[in-house]
């Protein structure tokens, strides 16, 4: 602690080239996490999908509707103890721009469906049900757009033409991380009523009497309806999230390069300040070299500074991309519930701290230690 | 064997020291064969052109370069066989080094700059501040013990660096042209002060000058000219 003068009077020798440095270094690491943290939150979504729900779709595309008739025969097959079933909406409200994920459903069954993933309270699931024209939101999406408990909304459809109004009656609280919070649903029959020739369910969702089953469950679906005109592809809610994780490509090498290209870049620039700051004071080794400091001592004074602002930008871009997320509620328009920035991720950059403390402060610290104190004091003179 | 208590001591001795230098293949000796002691106590003055060698004598006496040849030898160590790190603990101990330009750190306040030897002590910090605080009192500045070095007249920064030289209570000072840089009051001032510490703290100096005057404020002067010593 008594050299700490000494390396805090260094680090604010030059305090405009020290602070951007450490913001350099700080944005690097917020940005790292943020990328990452997309990856890690795709994953685990498409971990966190109930085993014992399964979900139907068009063998051909998730785009393409299925009959309503299979409601019934998917009832019918052993093992499958409720269904219910959805189509994406795709909606806007006012403005292009205020996009978020909404979707039509057949309401009882799927808030029973999906009970133990959020929270409505008796009384607004019952006024929901009863009225038609009635849609429920999550909490950060009412929040987000200042809505209120019987606010009429209108949305601009994207997919099923035309303006929308829905009365908010329900405001739903997710209990399960990777159920959004982001979301609007409203009554199948709305868009079904108006786009009747056309309107079938976007998917069905299975309830299984036993997660064991779903292998034999979705065997003797997708077989069933395998020479029909609209050909299922049956699987378990989690294969169907990480369906979803497969389709953003191959996501998690580009967020993976592209911070750590930023990370790299990031380093040259700490690693080049550093470099700049020791070889300016050359002349001040010498002097230190000659009171009697060791090689070690000033290799340690010189890695200390450089930990400093590894340290500083660490707490600012890891603990900023901690903080900051959960706190405006982020999910990327609802497609990343729960998005927040996971321990690996903070222990990866906390090594990738490390690393560029290590690499940017190696060679100044290296040459400190290894010149002459009559070397470094012909350095001026 | 009996010491004759009126002739002092040696306390630098440097015995058979050469020194040569490699410079673009050219080979350059600065000094060859040199024999010279410095006795505990003393103030001597080391004048020479330049070039001469007189600061590389400095150097060696201080373990910051080694010689060709020869040994170095301070109170009852051998200078020249020690390793780096050896050489930087004993440094800490026993050399007080004045440099020309002060080499004062910048960043640092004159309390702070006096106190660095000091951090390679295990003194308190308590202790620190009596022996920075009785250093700044022997130079005349512990009024400006909070000042920085550019808020320092170059007379006050040399005085500074006079007190970290000796905050540690070294074995020898060696100064290198410590005049140098000053205006003649300034000089005088830092003369005075050097006469001080030898006469009252019994300081051992080796001082590094081209200055005629400088030189007359030691009590021995040594002329350094190719190598070659003369008295």
């Amino acid at each position: 602690m008594k050299f700490f003068p000494l390396v805090w009077a260094n680090l604010t020798r030059h305090k405009r080239r020290s602070v951007l440095t450490t913001l350099s270094v700080a944005l690097a690491l917020f940005l790292f996490a943020s990328l990452r943290s997309v990856v890690t939150t795709l994953h685990a979504s498409a971990e966190v999908g109930s085993e014992s729900r399964m979900i139907v779709q068009s063998a051909k595309a998730i785009v393409f509707f299925l009959p309503m008739s299979y409601r019934e025969r998917l009832l019918a097959v052993p093992g499958v103890k409720a269904v219910t079933w959805a189509d994406w909406f795709g909606g806007v409200y006012q403005d292009p721009k205020n996009f978020f994920a909404s979707f039509a459903a057949d309401a009882e069954s799927y808030l029973d469906m999906y009970r133990s993933d959020f929270t409505l309270p008796a009384d607004q699931r019952a006024a929901f049900i009863k009225e038609r024209t009635a849609c429920i939101v999550g909490q950060h999406l009412l929040e987000k757009y200042g809505w209120h408990l019987g606010q009429n909304v209108t949305l601009q459809g994207t997919i099923f033409q035309g303006d929308w109004t829905f009365t908010i009656r329900g405001v739903y609280h997710a209990t399960n991380p990777s159920f959004s919070e982001d979301a609007l649903m409203f009554h199948y029959e709305v868009i079904y009523e108006r786009y009747k020739s056309w309107v079938q369910p976007g998917w069905y969702v299975l309830e299984l009497k036993d997660p064991a089953l779903a292998p034999q469950v979705a065997a003797t679906i997708d077989s069933e309806f395998k020479n029909s005109s609209d050909p299922t592809k049956t699987g378990t809610e989690r294969a169907f999230n990480a369906g979803f994780v497969t389709m953003w490509g191959n996501v998690s090498f580009l967020m993976d390069s592209i911070g750590m290209a930023v990370v790299f870049a990031i380093l040259l620039v700490a690693a080049n300040s550093m470099m700049l700051s020791a070889r300016e004071r050359t002349n001040e080794v010498g002097v230190l070299k000659t009171i009697g400091f060791g090689d070690r001592l000033l290799f340690a004074l010189v890695m200390a500074e450089a930990g400093g602002i590894a340290l500083v930008g660490a707490v600012l871009g890891l603990g900023g991309a901690t903080v900051l997320y959960p706190a405006i509620h982020f999910s990327a328009m609802g497609f990343l519930p729960g998005f927040a920035v996971a321990p690996g991720t903070l222990a990866l950059g906390a090594g990738i701290a490390l690393a560029l403390a290590l690499a940017s402060g190696l060679v100044p610290a290296v040459s400190a230690a290894r010149l002459s104190a009559v070397q470094a004091l012909r350095h001026v003179e | 064997m009996t010491t004759n208590p009126e002739v002092p001591l040696s306390l630098v001795v440097l015995r058979k020291l050469s020194k040569h230098f490699q410079r673009d293949s050219q080979p350059i000796t600065v000094f060859d064969d040199l024999d010279l002691e410095f006795a505990e106590g003393s103030f001597t003055a080391l004048m020479g052109p330049s070039g001469s060698g007189k600061s590389t004598l400095l150097n060696l006496v201080a373990g910051l370069d080694r010689p060709s040849a020869g040994t170095v030898t301070v109170g009852d160590v051998e200078v020249s066989a020690m390793g780096p790190g050896q050489l930087a603990d004993w440094r800490a101990r026993h050399v007080g080094f004045v440099f020309q330009s002060y080499n004062l750190l910048p960043v640092l306040t004159a309390y702070q700059n006096v106190e660095l030897p000091l951090l390679l002590t295990r003194l308190s910090k308590a202790e620190r501040h009596e022996h920075v605080m009785t250093a700044l009192g022997v130079v005349g500045l512990t009024d400006r013990a909070s000042h920085y070095p550019r808020q320092l007249s170059g007379g006050q920064e040399q005085r500074v660096a006079i007190a970290r030289a000796i905050v540690s209570d070294p074995t020898i000072i060696l100064l290198d042209e410590p005049t140098g840089q000053l205006d003649a009051k300034s000089a005088a001032e830092i003369l005075e002060l050097l006469k001080r510490l030898n006469r009252e703290f019994h300081k051992t100096i080796l001082m590094v000058t081209h200055d005629p005057h400088a030189a007359q404020a030691a009590g021995r002067s040594l002329h350094l000219d190719k190598g070659v010593l003369t008295a």
